[in-house]
């Protein structure tokens, strides 16, 4: 398929073919340079190795109080429920999205109505699920700016997010699951280990 | 020949510097009628400036490091000489780069500026206008304050709404599962020299496509229709340099005026510059009382906020925002008016116009506002407005009865 071009035999098929493979193994190459740049941005292996447990102290505790614990960069919540906090949780279930803890937001050592290894103590990550604010603690039954029906919880300032005092999501709010419950265990009676399931379970 | 004049056929043998200044000032030909909007490109062009001289002296001081950030920013206040005038320069700057923005797209939208054959021109703005909102974004989380540090939170948790690679998509951007040093830090590369590069790129070729085509103006006629036989200079064209640029010195006087008051006076210009909850460390643990992004931010989160989670996702309203700026690109094909110029359209548009401007400093306010049902209503109808300003525009452009439009420029 050769053709004259200003006294010289020229072929284009086989130029047009060597464009096109020059094109394509430069096109590789610059994508394959891209490919450390991306995977640099990924958490460093520091960053990964950074997610040691954490162990707590919860004998301070008292009933009604929350304490709020860091592992891995996040507020993990410990509330002491009070007798009457337990007995309000099953009154409310028809006000939730999903009362019965269905969704894999919890270990399923708590998978339970309370979504506690011990019914009084309330572990959860308290990052709303909606969009990663940390809602406030707002035990107080019947608030008068949350609504005079609300049992306790806990309510998301940015986008008014509602949790009850087992971390379950109420109807009708932007976050659309429970709050995660951590992996934990506990050591003792007054020591609680945050990252980590008990053996076994 | 004197020697200057020997000295530049030196240059301009080698460089086209006679040539670019003619092309570019002395002999760029803008229309004679220009009035009070066409300030706002140039206004603009001087506050990059501004941001990326102010940008250089804060880097100097500057700790990118969560240990270290917010430390950093109180001594640049209180211990570097000068400081806190630098400072407070660059955060009047970017909230004033967004309101001399604001009003050349307003510009644009009554002029018909962004219509062939300025539609790159306006697809480049757009990008730009995009470009500055990321910077905008990215420079918020260096002080390491309480609100920098939950806007990313609640920015960088949109990209987790996207279906299936949502999640990984978020620690990607952030390099850690939460936002952490390693967010700080790339956000400070991304906003010292990514985005500045990317933003200067988009100007160059703004004003390479503007002087191509020739600028708009408030007639919306263009000028090269009728040129002198002899000179082909447009009949109603005046050279850029002297007569512009003078204007454009004036403009730049009152700006300052403004800026300088704003700069000595209300820096924070009462939370809406620079909000409250920044004065306070990031704190992980702890969300502010109410958080709000900055107000030139606001227009999208209200828009954001205003639709409601479907299928347990806020997905929806993440391409909801999104399509809010993505439907500013198709902006010269939606408009299919005969004229130009808001002087020679019909009342339908000026109509759809206005509720459009009504509908964003509306979904501007109440993006600033805790969000109430009542308050979300409002957002919505809203959204809808600024939606259908858009959508329904091939259709109501094309029935509107225009006017006709002059030959010549009206002056």
């Amino acid at each position: 398929m050769s053709q004259e071009v200003d006294g010289h035999k020229m072929n284009p098929s086989k130029r047009k073919f060597l464009i096109a493979a020059t094109s394509a193994v430069g096109g590789v190459a610059a994508a394959a340079v891209v490919i450390p740049m991306v995977l640099s941005m990924q958490p460093s292996q520091r960053a990964k190795a950074a997610g040691a447990p954490v162990e707590v102290d919860i004998s301070k505790v008292e009933p009604g109080m929350l304490l709020t614990v860091e592992w891995r960069g996040k507020p993990v919540w410990i509330v002491n429920r009070t007798k009457e906090m337990l007995a309000k949780l099953p009154t409310i279930d028809g006000m939730l999205t999903d009362p019965k803890s269905e969704q894999p937001q919890q270990p399923a050592y708590c998978t339970n109505s309370t979504r506690s290894i011990k019914p009084e103590y309330l572990v959860a990550v308290g990052i709303c699920t909606h969009l990663g604010c940390s809602p406030t603690f707002r035990p107080e039954v019947g608030a008068a700016d949350l609504g005079g029906d609300w049992p306790g919880g806990f309510f998301c300032p940015c986008h008014g997010s509602r949790f009850d005092l087992a971390a379950r999501v109420f109807k009708n709010v932007p976050a659309p699951t429970n709050l995660v419950i951590p992996p934990h265990q506990y050591l003792s009676d007054a020591k609680l280990l945050i990252g980590v399931d008990a053996k076994g379970a | 020949m004197s020697a200057l004049q020997k000295m530049m056929g030196w240059v301009d043998d080698r460089f086209p510097l006679t040539a670019t200044y003619k092309a570019h000032l002395s002999e760029y030909y803008a229309p004679k009628n220009f009035n009070f909007w066409y300030f706002f490109g140039s206004l603009a062009l001087l506050v990059l400036v501004l941001q990326i001289v102010t940008g250089i002296f804060l880097t100097m001081n500057y700790k990118p490091d969560a240990e270290l950030a917010f430390a950093s920013v109180e001594y640049i206040m209180r211990d570097v000489d000068w400081g806190w005038l630098i400072r407070y320069m660059h955060s009047t700057g970017a909230s004033m780069f967004f309101v001399v923005v604001y009003l050349h797209m307003f510009r644009g939208l009554m002029y018909g500026s962004y219509r062939k054959p300025r539609e790159l021109i306006w697809i480049f703005g757009v990008m730009i206008y995009l470009a500055l909102m990321a910077e905008a974004f990215l420079g918020y989380l260096l002080p390491w304050g309480q609100m920098s540090y939950w806007g990313a939170q609640v920015i960088v948790n949109l990209f987790a709404a996207v279906p299936f690679i949502g999640e990984d998509l978020s620690i990607w951007i952030r390099g850690d599962y939460v936002i952490g040093d390693a967010t700080l830090n790339r956000f400070f590369a991304f906003h010292v020299i990514a985005l500045p590069l990317v933003l200067l790129g988009l100007v160059v070729v703004h004003l390479v496509a503007l002087h191509e085509v020739g600028s708009n103006n408030p007639d919306g006629v263009e000028i090269k229709k009728h040129k002198d036989p002899v000179t082909h200079i447009p009949l109603d064209g005046i050279p850029f340099h002297p007569y512009y640029t003078v204007k454009d010195i004036v403009g730049v006087i009152v700006f300052l005026m403004v800026f300088s008051a704003i700069l000595f006076f209300a820096p924070e210009m009462g939370g809406y510059f620079l909000e409250a909850a920044n004065f306070v460390p990031a704190d992980p643990l702890k969300t502010p009382e109410h958080i709000a992004p900055l107000w030139y931010f606001t227009p999208f989160y209200a828009i954001l906020r205003a639709v409601p989670p479907l299928f347990g996702s806020q997905f929806p309203g993440v391409v909801a925002m999104g399509m809010s700026i993505v439907l500013m690109f198709f902006l010269p094909w939606l408009d299919r008016s005969k004229v130009k110029s808001i002087r020679y359209r019909g009342p339908i548009y000026k109509v759809a116009l206005a509720l459009f401007i009504i509908s964003f400093i509306g979904l501007g306010y109440l993006g600033l506002l805790p969000s109430t049902p009542v308050a979300t209503i409002f957002a919505q109808v809203f959204s809808v407005i600024y939606f259908l300003f858009f959508l329904l525009m091939p259709w109501y452009t094309s029935i509107d009865k225009t006017k006709p439009e002059p030959e010549r420029v009206t002056g």
